[in-house]
């Protein structure tokens, strides 16, 4: 049998040490990911530290009115709390479309951040994969790709980031916070994911060994006004096709502030920075909005069979924003 | 009530006699029952499509702690290469025999240890290489190894001058439909324990009918049948996917027997996507010419499935062609085409639930071309006598099912335009499907005992597999007994109990019930003034009919109203209503689960679930529940199933059955709805959003961004 060592502490300084003495040593949080990898034989950790006795599950106030996410706060936790759901709407909607009751009572901050995806070969050891195996091959550009990505893939891997949680975050500047044996640190999650490139097994720019502790999201004024949703291909429980966070701040017939990210396209949360730029500082209108959608997605490179995913990552940017706008009323002005 | 003052309890609602021990888990499943000194096989299967195992390296897995060794064809007994089920020989049932590899998925070889965890960690260990060669996997009607199916069902249709009618008619529709490779994803995956004593095997096993396979695994080990002892007691669902001997209960069997011990293998899900039969891809060619009036002049339904060259099967897709509609003219065809691809197994409704799909929507498709209410061009063309037959029907309520659906359902109230309703980006259709499903009894044989102490012990190798079918054949028995339900103990679920109908072909309950009534009447004769026990056997083969004059099929109407998201291609169902004409109805309570259950499959079907195999490697992608989607609870809306009253008159108590029927006419209903919705036919299965969202859109670009 594969044996692991176990191993539980309430001290952060020591589930630092115990991982970084030990090869092949993993933090366990909610266990949703990872035991479930290891039952498919995709990790094989000789030993689990598990951190859910770290007083890491707090739900706190940055001094600029934003939010601290503890790490092993749970999905169910963050997405019930009065000022996620007051502040930043979308993100608790994310999570709540995400996975399922169950799941998410178990599932932390700290593990949706670092799930794997959810390429079938990916999961299948008796497949070659670049992301499990580096420089096996990717079977997926050829293969069955219907999920896969359209932005921001190479011909190493063309798999996507499959958190729902993940997408709000990015579109909201959230950063992640962690503990290293050689001090804190933190980092946008903007520039947590790494680029694909040559080396899709390296998935972010989290030093090894190291702990998140939380992440923390700024005051966004748009934020308040936000929405996420989701398209899959069922009603619950299944991850995203594609899906959208939207954020927007109209005053006076113009748009001061968007926050646009998209899930289910790329290797991690996608930020349509591009589309934001197109719709800051004019009036929302109709043809403003499509050009928008469209200009974000002449980058997508789609594979032989997920061309459709260009047409609906469009259409639910149009669609999302242009709810928004009736919302907040200030549509009229097209 | 009848004569001797009881109340009947054929047409009462009762709940499942075991349910109580299922919802509280003492309902002991297959994996569930303890044996003494058991041991664990855990299945390694191959990994090409086609090719020869070169090496099977178990070097490592041997040394590993509580293995107590590995079989593969190198060290297998051998097994009877002319065993058969069903359809005839099927070679694909001897595992381990030999190097050739003809499917992924294929089992080479067992690991067994002391616990399921060792045989698992050691299974992984196990390398093996193989000598690949070329697969084909890439199905079509067109395919140059396309064959006529086999006609044991009988031969196809072919009446009146086909090709006249057509040139005759006012309009042909002439289309291609598509339904994918599809898992019947039962909740209990395949188990099997079995042990040999005294040359006799023993097992338990999840499957529809332990009789039957007893058959085929004396056969195929060799033993005389008396020798195999199958059984079933409880069995989470099949869906048709455990009427086949598994390749659980065959490997169980094998490495029992070589390591003197017994031995249980449970396939994970993961195998029974790969291990286990599937429904199979099919591609059928429908041609319907019609007067300007609606009426059909001819009918060419062509349709074609894959199987395996290992055995035979028949996916009988061309059957509504041939009885739902009058034509002077009607021909069917089916094609089977052989692929490295493991042998299909009948799934809910083979052949009549793909085929009603792509029947179903041609008819919805002259409706539309010819502007005429899609209900009423089915009622215009109903047949007086079996169309092809030209025998009477024993019973046929497929009008009454049409029009009480329609009554409930408000079809008069419905705009026959296409794309015409609209709710903010949702828009809102409604179709029908008629569909007939055939019916019929198997032999089977019941024993009865009266006991001293005023009870009846009733014996009958019948399975439930989650149906109710215990509890309905206790209803029965107690009618033809003339007692009260709580007089009867029923013993179902074991080979022992002699030669029965396994839970499959919708003839499970409607066979068993007509041994037991037939028995019961035997032995009421016999008890007359004897004293108990008192025990009468009967076996129906020589009762049964097997030409009758009547055409004998259950029928149903199928009404579905769906919403199709224009910016997304979402299709979701609001509403879904089944009426039913299936004979009487034992147990409406039962019944009406078994039918909702089935509508559940259908719309599962239509929306959802798809094999996805690798175009290059030929593997099966789909191979668990994150990647094959089976409808979630969440797009299952309000479902009605309901039925008219029915007697089946070939029956002695005026029963048929309902297994499959609730899945059958689904599918069409919904994508006839999806058509009224958008103005757009989908011709293909699953109606995914991905096939809906371009098309969808394209038409609605200018609504779509109602900002401006
Ligand atoms: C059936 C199913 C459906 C799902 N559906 C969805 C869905 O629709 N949308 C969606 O977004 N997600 C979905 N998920 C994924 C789910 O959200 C993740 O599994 C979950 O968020 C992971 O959190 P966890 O705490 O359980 O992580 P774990 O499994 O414990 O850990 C995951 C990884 O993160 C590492 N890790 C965890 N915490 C830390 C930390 N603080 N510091 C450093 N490393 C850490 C672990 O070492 C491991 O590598 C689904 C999961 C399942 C099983
Ligand atoms: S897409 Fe990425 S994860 Fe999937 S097979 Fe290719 S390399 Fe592996």
């Amino acid at each position: 049998m594969r044996e692991f060592a176990y191993r539980r502490t309430s001290r952060i300084d020591e589930a630092l040490h115990l991982v970084a003495r030990h090869e092949g040593a993993r933090f366990l949080a909610g266990g949703t990911n990872l035991v479930d990898l290891m039952k498919a034989g995709v990790e094989s950790p000789a030993r689990l530290v598990d951190i859910r006795s770290l007083t890491l599950d707090e739900i706190g106030e940055t001094p600029d009115g934003g939010l601290v996410l503890g790490a092993t706060a749970t999905n169910s936790a963050v997405a019930a709390d009065p000022r996620v759901r007051g502040r930043y709407p979308a993100l608790s909607q994310a999570i709540l479309l995400g996975a399922s009751g169950q799941l998410r009572n178990m599932a932390t901050v700290g593990g949706n951040l670092l799930q794997r995806t959810r390429c079938a070969y990916f999961t299948d050891t008796s497949e070659p994969c670049n992301r499990r195996v580096p420089g096996s091959g990717c079977p997926a550009i050829d293969g069955a790709h219907h999920n896969h990505a359209i932005l921001g893939w190479t011909r190493h891997c063309v798999a996507t980031h499959p958190s729902d949680m993940a997408v709000p975050l990015i579109a909201f500047d959230a950063v992640v916070r962690y503990e290293a044996l050689d001090g804190p640190g933190a980092i946008p999650l903007s520039e947590f994911y790494l680029p694909v490139g040559d080396r899709p097994d390296r998935e972010t720019a989290l030093p090894d060994g190291a702990l998140i502790t939380a992440v923390t999201v700024p005051a966004v004024k748009a934020a308040g006004r936000s929405r996420y949703r989701k398209v899959r291909e069922r009603a619950s429980y299944a991850f995203a096709t594609v899906s959208v966070a939207a954020a927007l701040d109209v005053r006076d017939g113009v748009v001061q502030d968007v926050r646009l990210a998209l899930g289910g396209v790329a290797s991690r949360p996608w930020r349509a920075r591009l589309a934001e730029s197109a719709l800051r500082g004019g009036p929302l209108t109709a043809e403003r909005i499509s050009a928008a959608a469209d200009v974000e997605l002449a980058a997508a490179e789609p594979l032989r069979d997920n061309a459709y995913k260009v047409t609906l990552a469009r259409n639910l940017i149009e669609a999302v924003v242009t709810e928004l706008a009736a919302d907040t009323g200030e549509e009229s002005n097209g | 009530m009848n004569p001797d003052g009881i109340t009947a309890a054929v047409g009462e609602s009762r709940p499942r006699i075991e349910g109580r021990l299922k919802v509280t888990g003492a309902a002991r499943y297959t994996a569930d029952v303890p044996v003494a000194g058991l041991a664990h096989g855990w299945v390694v299967t191959a990994t090409v499509s086609r090719g020869r195992i070169r090496d099977i390296d178990a070097g490592e897995a041997l040394a590993q702690p509580g293995v107590l060794g590995v079989l593969d064809h190198r060290n297998a007994r051998r097994l009877n290469p002319d065993a058969g089920q069903y359809f005839g020989p099927d070679r694909s049932l001897p595992l381990l025999q030999d190097e050739v590899v003809a499917y992924a998925g294929r089992p080479i070889a067992l690991v067994v240890a002391e616990t399921p965890e060792q045989a698992r960690a050691a299974a992984a260990t196990v390398r093996v290489t193989y000598d690949a060669e070329p697969h084909d996997i890439e199905f079509s009607l067109a395919h140059p190894a396309a064959r006529p199916a086999s006609t044991l069902f009988g031969p196809e249709a072919d009446t009146g001058d086909l090709e006249a009618e057509l040139a005759a008619s006012a309009l042909v529709v002439d289309e291609v439909y598509h339904t994918p490779e599809e898992n019947h994803s039962a909740m209990e995956p395949h188990v099997a324990t079995a042990w040999w004593q005294d040359g006799h095997l023993h097992a338990l096993d999840s499957d529809q009918g332990p009789f039957g396979i007893s058959q085929v695994m004396a056969s195929l080990f060799l033993i005389d049948p008396e020798r195999a002892h199958i059984r079933a007691e409880h069995v989470g669902g099949g869906f048709g996917g455990k009427t086949v001997c598994g390749p659980q209960l065959i490997l169980a069997a094998m490495a029992a027997e070589h390591f003197g011990r017994p031995v249980r293998v449970a396939l994970t899900r993961r195998q029974v996507f790969l291990a286990t039969g599937s429904r199979p891809p099919t591609e059928q060619r429908v041609r319907i010419g019609a007067d300007a009036d609606g009426r059909f002049r001819a009918v060419h339904h062509h349709a074609a499935f894959a199987l395996s060259p290992l055995a035979e099967y028949i996916e009988w897709c061309t059957e509504q062609a041939r009885t739902l509609y009058a034509a002077p003219a009607i021909r069917t065809e089916l094609t089977a085409v052989p692929l490295d691809l493991l042998p299909p197994c009948s799934m809910r409704g083979p052949g009549a639930t793909p085929g009603s799909f792509a029947f179903e929507s041609a008819v919805d498709e002259v409706a539309e071309r010819l502007g005429i209410d899609p209900l009423r061009l089915r009622l215009l063309n109903q047949p007086e006598v079996g169309p092809v037959s030209g025998r009477p029907f024993s019973s046929r309520r497929l009008v009454a099912c049409l029009q009480e659906g329609a009554r409930r359902f408000g079809w008069a109230q419905r705009d026959p335009r296409p794309r015409v309703r609209r709710e903010g980006d949702l828009l809102v259709g409604t179709g029908v499907a008629a569909v007939a499903f055939i019916a019929g009894v198997f032999p089977s044989s019941a024993t009865i005992t009266a006991e001293t102490d005023g009870t009846f012990s009733v014996r009958i190798g019948a399975t439930d597999i989650g149906t109710g079918a215990r509890t309905a054949l206790i209803a029965v028995a107690a009618d033809a007994l003339g007692v009260g339900v709580e007089r009867i103990r029923m013993h179902i679920g074991d080979s022992d109990l002699g030669m029965a109908a396994g839970a499959g072909g919708s003839r499970g309950t409607t066979s068993c019930a007509f041994a037991i009534v037939e028995t019961a009447k035997a032995l009421r004769e016999k008890l007359a003034g004897a004293t108990t026990p008192v025990t009468a056997s009967v076996d129906t083969t020589p009762l049964i009919n097997w030409r009758p004059d009547e055409d004998r099929y259950t029928y149903s109407a199928v009404f579905a109203e769906v919403t199709v998201d224009v910016a997304t291609g979402e299709v979701r169902v609001r509403r879904l209503l089944g009426m039913f004409a299936v004979g009487r109805v034992i147990n409406p309570l039962l019944a009406r689960s078994q039918l909702i259950g089935g509508m559940i499959g259908g719309l599962s079907m239509a929306l959802h679930e798809e094999g996805v195999r690798d175009p290059v490697t030929g593997r099966l992608v789909t191979a668990d529940f994150a990647g094959y989607h089976i409808s979630a609870h969440a797009d299952v809306p309000g479902i009605e199933a309901d039925f008219v009253a029915d007697y089946e008159p070939q029956d002695p108590s005026g029963f048929n059955g309902l297994g499959e029927i609730g899945n059958a006419g689904v599918a069409a209903a919904i994508a006839n709805a999806v058509w009224h919705a958008t103005g757009t036919r989908h011709r293909t299965l699953p109606i995914s959003l991905g096939r809906v969202v371009e098309s969808v859109a394209a038409q609605d670009r200018p609504q779509a961004v109602g900002v401006a």
